[in-house]
C-alpha cells in the first residue's frame, strides 16, 4: 500500500510523486488534499492532489522541499513506501460553467491549480491561467496548463523566466482590461494568496483560495488548522480547504503558520547533519 | 501463578486495611511519561482480594455498567486460579486491563461496596487491573472460532466500541472489517489517554488480540470521506454496520482571541503528545510547544490529562481552570488526587472571556470572571453564574481547552435515514444499539456524547450481540424508534 510507482524532479527542490493509493484515487476530486506520513516517528502532512488516475489507482502529489519532512519525502524512491496515506480530504473545489474562469498558481500552487483548471475547462469554461515563481527554477508543468487554458500567462518575479512580474500584476492588468471574469481561483504561497485576494477585491470578482494552515489529522478532530473567515472560526480540513478569498483573515492565517519555527531549524539540521553523516 | 490463601474468616477479612496502589512519587513523574500506578505486587493482591466478603448479594456487580461478576473473579485470584479469574473478569468484559486503569470505580463498583460502609470499599478496580495484566503477560490461545456464518460486518472506528463490537462478532463467527480514520488503531484509547494513565502496549495487546481473531482493520480509512456508510452497505457488500467513532469534535468557548498561536484544543495537544509521540521530538518528526504558564480551562479527565501532559514537557506552572467547584469536578478521582500531588494548580470557580495576545499573534494572557454557584441546571449541577466586577487577568503564555466533545459529522455524509439529536449525537435503542437507519448500529459516545470507556465497551457488546441476531434471521431488523430523544 502507498508504493511510490514514480518520481520525477520537477525543479531542484520541488518534486513529483505518483503513489499507489486505489481507494483514495477512485474518490479523489480536484481541490482535494491528502494527509501523508513517511514512516513511524514521521509527521502527519497535508498535501493536496495535483492528478489522480481513477483506473490505475494512483494519487500525484507535488511538493517543494521546505522542511524535515518534504526533504526527507524528496529522497523517496519507486519501491519506497508511505507509512500512510489518508484521503480525499477536505471539500472538492465548486466546478460549473461560471463562464470566464481566472485560475493563478503561485509556486507549488500550480499543482493543485492544475486539476481545478482542468475540470473548470471540462465543464465549459474559458479558462484564463496564470502560473508564477521566484525565479525559473521553481516553475514548473507550464505544458501541462497550456493543455487546459485557453490562454496562459508565465511569469517569474525576478524575470529569469516568462514576464518579469508578481503574478498580481497580469491579474490586475486583466481585470481592469474590462474583460469580464465571472470567478478567480488564486493558491499558492499565503502571502501570495493574501495579495490576490486584496487585488481582485476592488473589482468584486469572487475569488477562492486554498488555505494552507498547519495539520495534524486533518479530519475535524483537533482544530489545529483553525482559521477565521468572515469573523467565524472554521477549520480549513473539513470546511475548507478552499474559502472565499476576501473574507479571510489573512494575517492571523501567516501567524499561526509560524507556531513552531525553532523545532522546524531543529529538525532540518538534525536531517542535514544526518545526510552528511551518512546515517 | 499467586499461591491460594486459606479463606480467611470473615471478621479478620475486614481487618486488613485497603492496600495503598504502588505509585512513582509526585516530583519524579511529574517530569516522565512513565505510569504513574505501578500496579500491585501478588502480595498486595492477595491481600486485597482477601478483603472481598464475597456478598450473595453483590452491589459491585449492580453498579458496574457491564455487570462484571467481580466477586467471582476475586474469588479466583483468592484461590490463585489466575486463568479462572480471567475468564470470569473476560465474561462481560473485553478490556479490563484498561477498564481496570481508567474506571471511574469511585462512581461505579467501588462506591456501592459494602466494605465502603464502615472500612474502606474493596479495591476493585486494582484487582481487575492486576488479574488483566497478569492475562496480558501469559496470553491464552485464541479461542476456538465457529464456523464463518458468511456475513460480512463493518465496524467504523478502532476506539472501546468498536475494538469490543468486532471481536465478539468475529467470536460469533462473522467476517468484521474496522475502519480506523487515523494511521493507528485504539481511538481515545491511543489518542487521548496519554502514556502515563495508559501505556499504549496494553492498547498494542488488545488490539493484537481482536486481530487473532481475524478481524481486518483497514486504516486511514475516514467515512465520510474515503468510503461512506451507504457504499459501505450498498456497494461493498457488508451486511450491517457499526458505528463507533465516538465524539472527536473538538469544542472552543469562541471568545475573542481563542486563535491566537499557544491556544489549542486538548484533542490537538493530546494528540500531537500521545499518537504523535511529541514528547519524542525531535526522534519522532510531531513537535509541541508548551509554554511556561498554562492554564488548562475544563477539569474532565481530559483537562487532567492535558495538564499534567503540560507539566511533564516542562511548564512551570499549569493551572485547570474551572468554571464550578471542587465538588464538581467530572473527573475521576484518582487523576484529580494525582494532578494535586504534581503540583497542578486548580483554579475553582473561574472562567475565561477574553484571550489576550502580543503583537506576533502569541497569547501573553487571559481574562477571567469569578463565578458563583446558583440553581442546579438540567444536568442536575447548580448552575455557575459570573460574579460582575470579579474579573482578573492570569498570565498565561498556553490555553488549552479541554471544554468536552461532540461527534464527528463527517462520518454522516451519504448515510440518510441516520437519525441525530440536537447535539449531533447518533438516536440508538440503549439495549441492542438500532439506530433509525436499516442494518445500521451505533455504540459508544457517538451515541451519549463523551462519556467512558467501560460503557462504550458495553454498548459495542450489546450490539454485537443484536447484530448476530439479525445476521442470523432472527429477528426482524427494526430501527430505533424516532424518540423524544431525536426531537431534543
Amino acid at each position: 500500500m502507498y508504493e511510490i510507482l514514480h518520481r520525477q524532479d520537477l525543479a531542484p527542490v520541488s518534486k513529483l510523486l505518483v503513489v499507489r493509493a486505489p481507494v483514495v484515487a477512485r474518490k479523489a476530486r480536484a481541490g482535494q488534499f491528502v494527509i501523508v506520513r513517511i514512516d513511524e516517528g514521521g509527521e502527519r502532512v497535508p498535501l493536496t492532489v495535483a492528478d489522480y488516475d481513477r483506473e490505475q489507482g494512483t494519487v500525484t502529489l507535488v511538493f517543494q522541499e521546505v522542511g524535515k519532512t518534504t526533504m526527507q519525502m524528496g529522497t523517496l524512491q519507486p519501491g519506497n513506501h508511505f507509512a500512510s496515506l489518508t484521503g480525499p480530504l477536505g471539500l472538492p473545489s465548486e466546478i460549473k460553467a461560471y463562464g470566464t474562469v481566472l485560475c493563478v498558481g503561485g509556486g507549488v500552487g500550480i499543482a493543485p491549480i492544475y486539476p481545478i483548471a482542468r475540470d473548470l475547462r471540462a465543464a465549459g469554461n474559458t479558462v484564463i491561467s496564470i502560473i508564477g515563481a521566484r525565479n525559473k527554477d521553481l516553475l514548473f508543468w507550464e505544458d501541462k496548463m497550456r493543455t487546459v487554458s485557453d490562454e496562459l500567462i508565465v511569469c517569474t518575479d525576478d524575470g529569469s523566466y516568462g514576464r518579469k512580474a508578481l503574478v498580481t500584476i497580469p491579474i490586475k492588468e486583466l481585470l481592469e482590461s474590462g474583460r469580464h471574469i465571472d470567478h478567480i481561483w488564486a493558491i499558492g504561497p499565503a502571502i501570495m494568496m493574501k495579495f490576490c485576494a486584496l487585488t481582485t477585491q476592488p473589482f468584486g470578482v469572487p475569488t477562492v483560495v486554498s488555505l494552507n494552515s498547519i495539520m495534524v489529522d486533518g479530519t475535524g478532530m483537533c482544530g489545529a488548522c483553525r482559521v477565521e473567515v468572515g469573523g467565524q472560526t472554521r477549520f480549513v480540513c473539513v470546511d475548507g480547504p478552499e474559502f472565499d478569498a476576501h473574507k479571510v483573515d489573512w494575517d492571523q492565517l501567516l501567524a499561526r503558520q509560524r507556531i513552531y519555527p525553532e523545532q522546524e531549524k531543529q529538525a532540518v539540521e538534525r536531517w542535514m547533519h544526518k545526510c552528511a553523516c551518512g546515517r | 501463578m499467586p499461591e491460594p490463601t486459606r479463606a480467611v474468616p470473615q471478621q479478620d477479612r475486614m481487618k486488613i486495611p485497603r492496600q495503598a496502589m504502588p505509585t512513582q512519587e509526585a516530583e519524579a513523574r511529574a517530569h516522565n511519561f512513565n505510569e504513574v500506578a505501578l500496579g500491585y505486587e501478588e502480595l498486595l493482591a492477595m491481600l486485597e482480594a482477601n478483603r472481598c466478603l464475597q456478598c450473595k448479594r453483590p452491589k459491585c456487580v449492580e453498579g458496574c455498567p457491564v455487570g462484571v461478576d467481580i466477586p467471582a473473579f476475586i474469588e479466583r485470584l483468592r484461590e490463585g486460579d489466575l486463568p479462572g479469574s480471567v475468564r470470569s473478569l473476560k465474561g462481560e468484559n473485553n478490556l479490563p486491563a484498561i477498564c481496570g486503569r481508567v474506571c471511574p470505580q469511585e462512581t461505579q463498583c467501588e462506591i456501592v461496596c459494602v466494605m465502603g460502609k464502615k472500612y474502606e470499599p474493596v479495591a476493585i478496580g486494582r484487582l481487575e487491573r492486576y488479574v488483566a495484566d497478569w492475562d496480558v503477560a501469559h496470553p491464552s490461545p485464541p479461542p476456538e472460532m465457529p464456523p464463518p456464518s458468511g456475513k460480512k460486518v463493518a465496524v467504523i472506528g478502532s476506539g472501546p466500541a468498536g475494538l469490543t463490537c468486532a471481536g465478539d462478532l468475529a467470536r460469533y463467527g462473522h467476517t468484521v472489517t474496522i475502519f480506523e480514520s487515523l494511521h493507528a488503531p485504539g481511538g481515545v484509547l491511543i489518542y487521548g489517554i496519554p502514556e502515563f494513565r495508559l501505556p499504549k502496549h496494553i492498547v498494542h495487546a488488545e488490539v493484537s488480540y481482536v486481530r487473532s481473531l481475524g478481524v481486518e482493520i483497514e486504516m486511514n480509512a475516514v467515512i465520510g470521506k474515503t468510503h461512506t456508510l451507504n457504499e459501505l452497505l450498498q456497494q461493498e457488500g457488508y451486511d450491517a454496520v457499526f458505528l463507533g467513532t465516538g465524539a472527536g469534535l473538538p469544542m472552543f468557548m469562541h471568545i475573542p482571541g481563542e486563535n491566537y498561536n499557544g491556544v489549542l484544543s486538548a484533542n490537538e495537544f493530546l494528540t500531537r503528545v500521545n499518537l504523535m509521540k511529541a514528547y519524542l521530538f525531535p526522534e519522532w518528526d510531531t513537535p509541541v510547544k508548551v509554554g511556561r504558564r498554562v492554564a488548562v480551562v475544563g477539569a474532565g479527565n481530559v483537562a487532567m490529562d492535558a495538564s499534567r501532559c503540560a507539566l511533564r514537557l516542562g511548564a512551570e506552572e499549569v493551572h485547570i481552570v474551572y468554571r464550578r467547584s471542587a465538588s464538581e469536578v467530572p473527573a475521576r478521582a484518582e487523576e484529580v488526587h494525582h494532578a494535586e500531588e504534581e503540583g497542578i494548580v486548580f483554579d475553582f470557580l473561574t472562567n475565561p472571556i477574553e484571550i489576550y495576545g502580543d503583537d506576533k499573534g502569541w497569547v501573553r494572557g487571559m481574562r477571567c470572571i469569578r463565578m458563583s454557584l446558583g440553581e442546579p441546571d438540567a444536568s442536575g449541577r447548580r448552575r455557575p453564574l459570573p460574579m460582575p466586577g470579579s474579573e482578573f487577568d492570569m498570565n498565561v503564555d498556553m490555553v488549552v481547552m479541554a471544554l468536552g466533545t461532540q461527534p464527528n459529522p463527517l462520518v454522516f455524509t451519504d448515510s440518510g435515514g441516520l437519525e441525530r439529536t440536537r447535539h449531533g449525537t447518533v438516536v440508538a435503542d440503549e439495549q441492542t444499539g438500532r439506530t433509525t437507519k436499516d442494518s445500521v448500529w451505533a455504540g459508544g459516545d457517538i451515541v451519549t456524547g463523551a462519556a467512558t470507556v467501560i460503557s462504550a465497551m458495553g454498548a459495542g457488546k450489546r450490539a454485537a450481540a443484536d447484530i448476530d441476531r439479525f445476521l442470523r434471521g432472527e429477528t426482524v431488523p427494526q430501527p430505533a424508534a424516532q424518540t423524544a430523544a431525536a426531537a431534543g
